[in-house]
Formats: C-alpha cells, structure tokens, sequence
C-alpha cells in the first residue's frame, strides 16, 4: 500500500505528552486507558493460556497421569473464568473500542473519562481478587458455578472467585455505559446514525447487553455467595431451593454474554473487509441493525444451555425455536461481508488475512450452534466435546482472530508504528492452521462420545486428542509472535503515517499516533461510511498531479 | 432519532460558561443530557440487578404460596406501610429541592435536601425495628431459624413448611438489605449535595448534580414502592 | 432538546405526592379483603401506578423531550419482563415440582 511523508519531527502525542507511572495511572484519556487495559487484558490472556496448555498437555494421554482429578477440574475452571471475564468480555471493548470510539465519532474523549478509568481500576481490583483465588487454592466448580455444588459441596474458594466476578461485572457495565452516551451525545456535527462506522454500531449493540444483562449475573454471584456462607437453601433441593433457578439466572447473562464477545469482532471484520475490498460495505444498514438484532434476540435463548438439565421440555421447544431465530442476523452479516469481498479489489495483508479467518471459522462456528440448538441432537451432543468446539469456534477462530486482526488494522494508529508485515502474515497462517488443527478434532471427539470436562478417556480417543493438543502448540506459537512483532515494533518498527492503509473513518485523518485530544479542530462529517470509491478517486487524482 | 444531529459546538474558550464545564464537552446542555442519560442507564442496570431477586422471589412464591403466605403476614406490614410513605415524602422532598434550585431558593433548597436526608434516616431505623423483631423472632436464616407451628394463613389446619418459610426470610433480607444498601449510598450522595449546596454551587442554570441524585433517589423509591405489597402483603386477607 | 430550567409545576408535585399516599393506604387495605386470584392483580397495578408517576412526574420523564430516555426505560421494563416471563414459561409449564 501506499507509503505517504514520513514526520522527521517527534510531535506531540497522547503517548509522549507526559511521562512517568502517575500520568498513566491517573490519566483520564481514553487512549492510555486503552492501553492500560491491552497490557492487563494481555497478561489474563497468558494466565487463561497456560490453564489451556496444562489441559491440553493432562488428555494427551488417556489416563489421568499429569494432575489429580480435582486439580484438573480447577485448571478448566480457571480457564473458563480468566478467558470469559478477564480476556475475551473486555478484550475489544475495552481495548479498541475504548481507543477508537471517541476518534470514529469525532470526539475529544468519551463521555465519562473518569468513570473510565474507573472502569479499569475495577477491572484490576477483580483480576487481583482472581489471582489471589487462584493461587490460594483456586475454584473447581466449572465456570458455569452450577449449585448446589458451588453452594454446598465444593470445598474450593468459590465465594472469593464469585466476588473477583461481580466487581469485574461492573467494570464492564460502566464501560458499556459511556460508549452508549458517548455514541448518543458525543458525535461530531454531520455524524448521522446512518454514517457512523459499523464498528461503533456493534459496540453500541454490545453495550446494551453488558448494560441490561452484567447486573443479573451479579446479583446470581450475590445470591450463591450468600448462599453458600449462611447455608440458605434458595437453590439447594435438599431445603426446598431449585437448583434450575441458579441456571436460568446464570445463562440470562451468559449467553448474551457470548454475544458481548462476538459483536465487537464482528465490527472489526466489517471494518477490514471493505478497507482491503477498496468497497463500500454491502448492505451498510442491514448489517447496522443485525447487531442490534443479535443483541436483543441474543437475550431470547438463553435455556438452550438447559435442554438436558430438567426444564418442561415445553419451554425447551419455545427456548429451540427463538434459538434458530438468533442465526438469523449473523447470517446476515456473513452474506453482507461475502458480497462486499465480491468484485472487491482484494488485499492479502494481515488483518484482513485474519478477517478471513474470521468469517469462515465463525460460519463454522456458528452453524454448530444450530446443531446445538435442535433439542434432538442436543441430547446426543450436549456436555461432549462437540459443544466445546462449537464455542471455540466462535472464541477463538471467531472473536480472538477478530481482536488480532484489529490489532494489527490499527496498530500504526495506536502505536505510531508499522509492525512487520511478513512475519504478520506468517503469525496469522500460523493461527489458523494451529487453531483449525487444535478444534477440529474436538468436533469429532464430541460426536464419538467424548465427554467434556474428564481428564480421563477411553483409549479409542488417544489420536484425536494428541492432534489436538499439537495443534494448541502450533497455536500458541502464532500467539506468541505478535507479542514478539508488536513490542519489536514500538522500537524498531518504521514509523507510521497518518494512514497506511488508505482506511476510511475519522480515525485516520489523524495523526499517527493521536494527540491527547484527538482532533486539533472539531470535524464535521460530510460523507458516507465507507467512501472507498471517492478515496481511491482521490488518490488517483494525486497521483496524475504528481506525475 | 432526534439526537441524529450532534451538538453544534461553539468555540470553547470565547463565551462563558460554567466552570463545572469539562473540556471533553462542546457545551453545557451537551454534558447536562449526558449526565442525565448516564443516570438513566445507570438506573436500568438497577432495575436488572434487582430484578434477578425478583425473579426468584416469583417463582418461590409460585411454588409454596402457602408457606410464603405464613412468612409474609409474620412481617410487620404497618411498619412496611409507613416507611412506604417516608418514602414517598421523601421523593417530594427531592423534587422541591430541585424546583428551589431552580427558582434560586436556597433556604428552602437545603431544608429540602436536610428533610430528604432526615426521611431516609427515619427510613432505616424503621427498618432496623423489623430486622431486630426478626431477630428476636428466630425468624433470620441461619442456623438459629425457627418457624415451627406457624398457620397457613388459607389453610389454618396445616402448618407453613419451615424450610420453604426460610427461602422467603432470605429473600425477605436480600431484597429489603440491598435496598437499605441503596438507601445507605443515597445518603451519602444527598450528604455531598447538601455539602454542594451550602457552598453555593448549584445555581438555577447548573444544578445537574441534584437532579442527577434525585433520579437515584427516586429510583429507590420505587423499588420499595414493589417490594412493600410483595414481601409484606402476600396472604392478608381473613 | 430538553429545557430542564423548565420542570412541573408546584401543584403537580403535590397532587402526585398525594396519590402516591392513597395509593399506599388502598394498597394496605385491599390486601385485607379477599379478592381471590386478584388480590396480587390489585396489588401489582397499584405498585406499578405508583412508580409511574413517581417516573413520570418526579423523574420528569413525561416532558422529556426526546424519545430516548423513555426508550431506555421501556427496554429495561421489556428485557426485565422477558426475564420473569421467560423463566415463567419453564415453571409453569413443568408437570412436576421439587417434593411430587
């Protein structure tokens, strides 16, 4: 792409405006916030890996030779709580959205800066209750804290880890309330509904969900906190409690939850396509609503995590149906990203190599989901292997291949910094083939019977266990690079221009990196989203004048 | 939407404005609708935290409506009933301390913000009455619970079920202890906006902080304005 | 947008101060007369014109000028709805309970 002036000059920007640990501790910008967030968001996602990679390493063999049962139920416990709350629910949000919302709108900062950086602060207060949790003896429950083994039986430091959950509840609350008053109030004059990038409109969707459901899941951690400690019996059978209540509570946030974890990925896949297609994105207001849609149908499901737990199976139909009926809107973006690529001019740099990782593995992903939902196949499937793949799918080959994607789409921005862009492209064939060769498998797996959860297994599964587990490897070298890359780059890397990939959107008529205030003068917008033909025009126009 | 159009922003430094205006912000009214807003989804994640106890308040009372019948009518509704009303004065209490803010009455302003204060305590040691008749009752969850031999109030001929009588205790205090958590905090702003007020900061152009806490106190309010027929007025009739 | 310099009238506030009082005592004593199944009904749509006028008068949610913040409002009351009725569905609906 194309290479424009270089700065000789070190401006000002919002990374060397000032220096020393209290001005990021105590700063109110939302890009050092964003920062601050990337760095802890990073150090949970290793923690939530190394769970993995013991996991892994223990169904190498069949036998349960590596750790004892009890601590293999706490390593997948653990991985689920440290991957879900503290890497992938924050993860975009928190890092991009958090760095490009207030640009994307053409404001100074979001709404409620402090509020912000409170939002961090809760975030660390949890991580560090978490930590302190997990190294004092941890949770074993399963992340899903079903009672009334949490409640009554579990001997491990349940109430510790329900607490580090709830607080860290609120910091994602608080963060999905500034974006949607940041977005309602903060947009910059000419800035329509209808012109806002469809990153903001899937953060807009994704807030609603951390807004409405977050307070549930908390007031349930409440509930089987108190539970536990005064003995009270709201969901232990044996006093007259309905353990069914603590699961419908549970997955009233949890599934939306999901959702949390996917739109913002989905906005930067719709970011990246039509940027390295040089196209408008197709169906700029279908793909708009579908996230809203996700978002509220998305709070519709949620017991379809309950077909075999001891729901009416009439609730079960209802709970199948509405599940079906939640495909629908991402399909839609599915067809809406596939038919923007269409007679696009086509771009193989990283992000968008990732943006195609994204879509074929989310598909996959998601179509699994379908199966999940069918009550019939679901009693054959549910609690096997096939569901852990399922959700992989769509975490890993879905969300977290978005959020690598988006990293390196805005790292010239957020850094000043161009990273490399073979060994980028290298990390990212490098993730796909580990990640496709680490879940496949486990598809596989769940449909032979394999149930998730044991560290123990008959030795017909020996084969599609090593394959997976050697794929995890493969896929914690593609991790490990953009690390390495990354870092590299903020020394050594080619200093970025304001806009390396001809992007559209407010954020890249900035400099690279931005000024704490973003913008020298407020914008007025007065084009459409995605105005690659008038850009590309543009440049083309420049070129003849240059020659 | 009508806010399809971003505030028009004016050149920060040249007019006058408030110096409670933050930098971030084009205008007043732009941070004046922002606060509100924020205190708005604010609120709706309340409404969804406490509905969780709701929900399972719902579905127990579905369930043993007898022995949650039992429990309810050994709460003492009068008492419900009364702090039901220094609630709603309460609420009356806030809404004349923004209009005196706005009318630049701070005598009244400050005895209105003192009497909210003042109804929010009266509020509390009523409750503090119930939970020690509770306690004495044996009626707390726990291991000193006792509920033997209590009528059920449709069925005087059968006995409440203790350990279904205990599931409504311990909603009774989770749902009535939050909210008085929530009374505790409301407290604690309207103590700041009191202290606010004798300093002179609210003026009848800014006194979004008021309004601001006033919401949250009215939002208090009506979580009590459901509980009170809920927890006290299950099963009262003859 | 809004003009919150504006706000209701002394006299609403009071009118509404004091149907909110009434409401409270009708609510205490219909709760002593058998009204069957409808005595939860009563209870309920009692409660909940009391928390929409101390909504709509006291947060002055009525004269708010633009739709936003009753849409916040309405989906909250939706989503919370879906939350207690959803559930429902489930309960109702099973042949059995913890002790049959």
């Amino acid at each position: 792409m194309a290479t424009a002036t270089v700065p000789q000059v070190e401006r000002e920007d919002y990374l060397n405006k000032e220096y020393g640990i209290a001005s990021w501790l105590l700063t109110t910008d939302h890009k050092r916030i964003a920062l601050l967030y990337l760095i802890s968001i990073t150090f949970f996602f290793f923690i939530g890996g190394f769970f993995a990679l013991l996991i892994r390493l223990e169904l190498l063999t069949p036998g349960g030779d590596l750790v004892q049962a009890d601590t293999y139920n706490k390593l997948f416990t653990m991985h689920g709580q440290v991957m879900v709350f503290f890497f992938l629910i924050p993860s975009i949000p928190a890092v991009l959205g958090n760095f490009l919302i207030p640009l994307m709108v053409g404001a100074k900062d979001l709404a409620f800066p402090r509020i912000n950086l409170l939002s961090w602060y809760l975030y660390i207060i949890a991580g560090i209750m978490m930590m302190h949790c997990m190294l004092t003896g941890g949770v074993d429950t399963g992340w899903t804290f079903y009672t009334p083994f949490s409640t009554a039986f579990s001997n491990t430091k349940v109430i510790e880890a329900g607490l580090a959950i709830f607080v860290s509840g609120f910091s994602s609350i608080l963060t999905g309330l500034n974006f949607v008053v940041t977005i309602h109030r903060m947009r910059a004059p000419g800035l329509t509904w209808s012109r806002l990038p469809l990153f903001v409109w899937a953060h807009y969707a994704t807030s609603i969900i951390q807004i409405l459901g977050t307070p549930v899941i908390a007031i349930t951690l409440v509930l089987v906190v108190a539970e536990r400690a005064l003995h009270l019996g709201i969901f232990d059978p044996k006093l007259g409690g309905d353990p069914l209540l603590f699961q419908h509570l549970f997955w009233f946030y949890s599934h939306p939850a999901v959702y949390i974890m996917i739109l913002p990925s989905m906005g930067v896949v719709t970011e990246i396509i039509p940027c390295f297609s040089r196209k408008r994105v197709f169906g700029y207001m279908f793909v708009a609503l579908s996230s809203i849609a996700i978002a509220v149908f998305g709070f519709l499901v949620w017991a379809h995590h309950m077909f075999v737990a001891g729901i009416s199976v009439y609730a079960a139909l209802v709970f199948s149906i509405l599940s079906y009926a939640v495909a629908v809107p991402s399909a839609v973006k599915v067809f809406n990203w596939t038919a923007t690529l269409y007679k696009g001019s086509i771009h193989y740099d990283a992000p968008m190599l990732y943006a195609f990782g994204f879509v074929g593995l989310f598909t996959m992903g998601g179509l699994t989901g379908l199966f999940l939902a069918a009550l019939g196949i679901d009693v054959h499937v549910t609690d096997t292997y096939f569901v852990i793949a399922h959700f992989h799918y769509i975490m890993v080959g879905g969300a977290l291949m978005g959020y690598l994607g988006g990293m390196h789409y805005w790292w010239p921005k957020i850094s000043g910094k161009l990273y490399p862009e073979g060994w980028a492209r290298l990390a990212a064939l490098i993730v796909f083939i580990g990640f496709n060769l680490t879940f496949f498998p486990q598809f596989v797996l769940g449909y032979l019977g394999m149930p998730r959860r044991y560290y123990q297994y008959p030795p017909e599964y020996q084969v599609l266990n090593v394959l997976s587990t050697a794929g995890a490897t493969v896929l914690a070298v593609g991790y490990l690079l953009p690390m390495i890359y990354f870092l590299w780059s903020m020394r050594y890397g080619k200093p970025a221009p304001d806009n390396p990939w001809r992007a559209a959107g407010l954020e890249w008529t900035v400099q690279s990196p931005p000024t704490t205030f973003n913008f020298p003068e407020q914008p007025v917008v007065t084009w459409e989203a995605y105005n690659y033909d008038e850009i590309d025009r543009g440049y083309q126009e420049e070129a003849q004048v240059v020659r | 939407m009508s806010d399809s159009q971003a505030v028009v922003p004016t050149s920060s430094h040249d007019d006058i404005h408030s110096p409670a205006l933050r930098h971030h912000f084009a205008t007043e009214e732009q941070q004046r609708d922002s606060s509100s807003l924020g205190m708005w989804i604010f609120l709706a994640t309340e409404v969804m935290f406490f509905g969780g106890l709701f929900c399972a308040y719902l579905i127990y009372r579905h369930w043993y409506f007898g022995d949650f019948g039992a429990a309810s009518k050994s709460i003492n509704a009068l008492l419900g009933g009364v702090n039901t009303a220094v609630l709603i004065c309460s609420s009356l209490t806030v809404v004349l301390a923004i209009w005196a803010a706005q009318t630049a009455r701070r005598g009244i302003m400050l005895a209105m913000l003192a009497l909210t204060m003042l109804f929010g305590l009266t509020f509390l040691g009523i409750k503090g009455v119930e939970y020690k008749d509770k306690f004495e009752e044996h009626h707390v969850p726990g291991a000193t619970f006792s509920f033997e031999k209590v009528p059920i109030p449709s069925h005087p001929d059968q006995y409440a079920n203790p350990q279904h009588a205990q599931i409504f205790f311990a909603l009774y205090f989770i749902m009535t202890g939050l909210h008085a958590l929530h009374m505790v905090v409301g407290l604690g702003i309207f103590s700041w906006l009191f202290w606010a007020a004798w300093k002179g900061r609210f003026t009848p152009d800014y006194h979004t902080p008021l309004e601001i806490g006033g919401l949250y106190w009215h939002f208090v309010d009506i979580v009590w304005i459901y509980l009170f027929p809920l927890l006290y007025l299950i099963d009262r009739h003859p | 947008m809004h003009d919150h310099s504006k706000s209701s009238p002394l006299k609403t506030y009071f009118i509404v101060w004091g149907a909110l009082l009434l409401g409270t005592f009708l609510t205490y004593e219909a709760a002593l007369i058998d009204l069957g199944p409808f005595n939860p009904v009563v209870a309920l749509a009692i409660a909940t014109t009391k928390a929409l006028l101390v909504a709509l008068f006291f947060m002055h949610l009525k004269n708010a000028s633009e739709r936003l913040l009753k849409l916040v409002v309405a989906s909250t009351l939706f989503f919370l709805m879906i939350l207690l009725f959803l559930t429902m569905t489930d309960y109702i609906s099973r042949p059995w309970t913890l002790t049959s």
